[in-house]
């Protein structure tokens, strides 16, 4: 995992790792000084998020309410998940909803990227408007989308309405299309993020290759098979990662948007960890669903960089 | 060679069709463009317009995209109507706080990681960005049963500690230390300056352009959070405005033109450093690649 990361940290754009000339110093002394540089950032570190990391993996072996001394109950908690429907659903919807927003975002990261690709008037503009419902806060994107996704009354169904569909699918308010509605949301909202990556790759890619294969007679089309794409793969690949990872661990904009809701139809994993843990107080169980969403990531991460290397031989 | 004669192949300048043809496919392009703005920017639209509406008339059909009864007195009703200056206040200042502290320990460290040798010092370092990546979900319980032993649930602290020691400052400002010579901090030992000189009087005013990055990014993100401050302040005296936009939702009525009302103001604030800082959130992005 570790390597990994380091790994996908380096393909990050302009990553300036270049080897350092060793020199000896004075051993203790510098590593005395090494140390009381970060010292201030690592004891909040540790004792905040390192602690936290290993007592969520040992917690998920015991039952614990808070008060009682936590009792070891070894794969109790593990064996109770997978019997749990409540926690099933939730894995189910958290892998629909990556199936959609991983594919969707990625197609209009790329896409916006490739047409803001340009040295003409007017890009600056339209790439700060792609970006900038990232930074909105994800409070009032949830409310505005539910008020645009209102049955009858918003604007998506009046505009449905205009292609001759009378009654639109009751969006939010259904079980079957409140996923749905919510993907759409995250897609406008994550897409600028990414597209930001792509413009790095994209820009990165040398303009002789472009010069090269014009001088050639390639078409647009074969330009963009032969040059664009395979320039970009690390690009691809971080965001790859980066859009799995966020995608599983998605709460705040389904939380305010429907509240997991109607029913269980768009309940994820963080909020059953959060239900679970936080709201019921059973610490032993969600910590035992926080460890099944951090071996998921683990897994899907590991999984495509293994593929990522394959492909790269 | 240069570019610009290789972009026209020979014989295309005198031909007029080809001049032509590029001039529709840029008409074209412009409005493939200015339709997806539009599209990206219709929900903002659709919030400010409907802050501007007594909320009776937030649905309508069709939608009044500019009200015919536009309510200015919206916008002074807030402040009445719900605590929004205390909600300002707070999130101001945890902002401000996580902000400042995050700059401090992160690119305090930052100079240990990549100006200081010493042993295990990479060995940390891959420690602290692999768990960037990892989900705050799988630790967010014990830190919340840490915080409620240590009796700082409803604290402005909890959050302040929860959010002002992250491992991505560190990262961001490591990635920009790297691209400042060593042979600068070497000068500058051989002068007799201390390490923490160095970093206070050399370093620190050279990455301000990476300062800037990550500051932007901290206070964006701690302004918008939701979870931290929904999990941890529950008095109304604490709220943030994140959590003070939810108190128009109610159990049987909303009134979703106060809503929105509270969303433009929420969202105005950022567009302002938006609007300041937009080259320091895009080199923050691509140099990081990573979000916090």
């Amino acid at each position: 995992m570790t390597d990994l990361i380091a790994a996908s940290a380096e393909k990050a754009p302009p990553a300036t790792a270049r080897p350092r000339p060793r020199r000896r110093g004075p051993g203790w002394r510098n590593t005395l000084i090494g140390w009381s540089f970060i010292l201030p950032n690592l004891i909040g570190f540790v004792a905040l998020t390192l602690v936290p990391v290993v007592a969520a993996f040992a917690l998920s072996f015991a039952s614990w309410d808070g008060f009682n001394p936590p009792k070891w109950v070894g794969l109790k908690n593990f064996r109770r998940l997978f019997k749990d429907d409540a926690t099933m659903t939730a894995l189910r919807n958290t892998v629909y909803y990556a199936c959609g927003h991983v594919p969707l975002t990625m197609l209009a990261a790329l896409g916006l990227a490739l047409l803001l690709n340009r040295k003409m008037r007017g890009m600056a503009f339209f790439r700060a408007v792609a970006f900038f419902p990232y930074i909105t806060s994800m409070v009032a994107v949830a409310i505005v989308w539910n008020m645009l996704f209102n049955p009858q009354y918003g604007p998506v169904d009046q505009f449905l309405h205009w292609f001759g569909v009378a009654n639109g699918p009751g969006w939010t308010t259904t079980t079957g299309w409140a996923m749905p509605a919510v993907i759409v949301t995250s897609v406008w909202r994550d897409m600028g993020y990414y597209m930001i990556l792509f413009l790095a790759g994209l820009q990165a890619i040398p303009p002789e290759l472009y010069e090269a294969a014009q001088v050639d007679g390639a078409s647009a089309w074969q330009r963009f098979r032969a040059v664009t794409l395979p320039g970009l793969r690390p690009t691809t690949f971080l965001v790859l990662i980066l859009l799995t990872v966020q995608s599983f661990k998605v709460f705040d904009l389904i939380f305010v948007m429907t509240g997991g809701g109607p029913g269980t139809a768009t309940l994820v994993l963080s909020q059953q960890i959060y239900q679970t843990g936080i709201v019921d107080g059973e610490y032993g169980y969600a910590s035992a669903i926080s460890v099944l969403l951090f071996l998921l990531v683990l897994v899907l991460t590991l999984t495509q960089f293994w593929f990522n290397r394959r492909r790269e031989r | 060679m240069t570019a610009t004669v290789l972009d026209r192949p020979p014989g295309r300048a005198q031909r007029k069709p080809g001049a032509t043809r590029r001039r529709v496919g840029r008409v074209l392009l412009y409005t493939v463009l200015i339709l997806a703005a539009a599209a990206i920017l219709l929900p903002f639209a659709w919030m400010l317009s409907a802050s501007l509406k007594r909320d009776n008339d937030v649905f309508t059909v069709p939608t009044q995209w500019i009200p015919h009864d536009i309510q200015w007195g919206n916008f002074t009703r807030i402040w009445t109507d719900i605590p929004m200056t205390t909600y300002l206040r707070n999130t101001v200042f945890l902002s401000t706080v996580i902000t400042l502290l995050q700059l401090l320990t992160g690119s305090f460290a930052a100079y240990g990681f990549a100006k200081v040798k010493w042993r295990g010092r990479d060995a940390l370092f891959v420690l602290y960005v692999a768990t960037i990546a990892l989900p705050w979900q799988a630790y967010m319980i014990p830190q919340y049963i840490m915080m409620v032993k240590a009796g700082l649930t409803d604290t402005f602290l909890s959050l302040i500690l929860l959010q002002a020691f992250g491992a991505f400052g560190v990262f961001l400002m490591r990635q920009y230390y790297m691209t400042i010579p060593d042979e600068l901090c070497e000068a500058a030992r051989i002068d007799g300056l201390s390490e923490y000189r160095i970093w206070a009087q050399i370093i620190l005013p050279l990455s301000k352009p990476a300062l800037a990055s990550l500051a932007l990014l901290t206070f964006v993100n701690t302004w918008n959070d939701y979870m931290g401050p929904f999990i941890y302040l529950t008095d109304n005296d604490h709220w943030t405005i994140q959590l003070g936009l939810q108190s128009f939702i109610g159990e049987y009525s909303s009134d979703y033109a106060m809503m929105m009302t509270g969303s433009v103001l929420s969202v105005l604030p950022i567009l302002v450093i938006f609007l300041f800082g937009q080259r320091y959130f895009i080199r923050g992005i691509a140099t990081s690649g990573m979000k916090g």
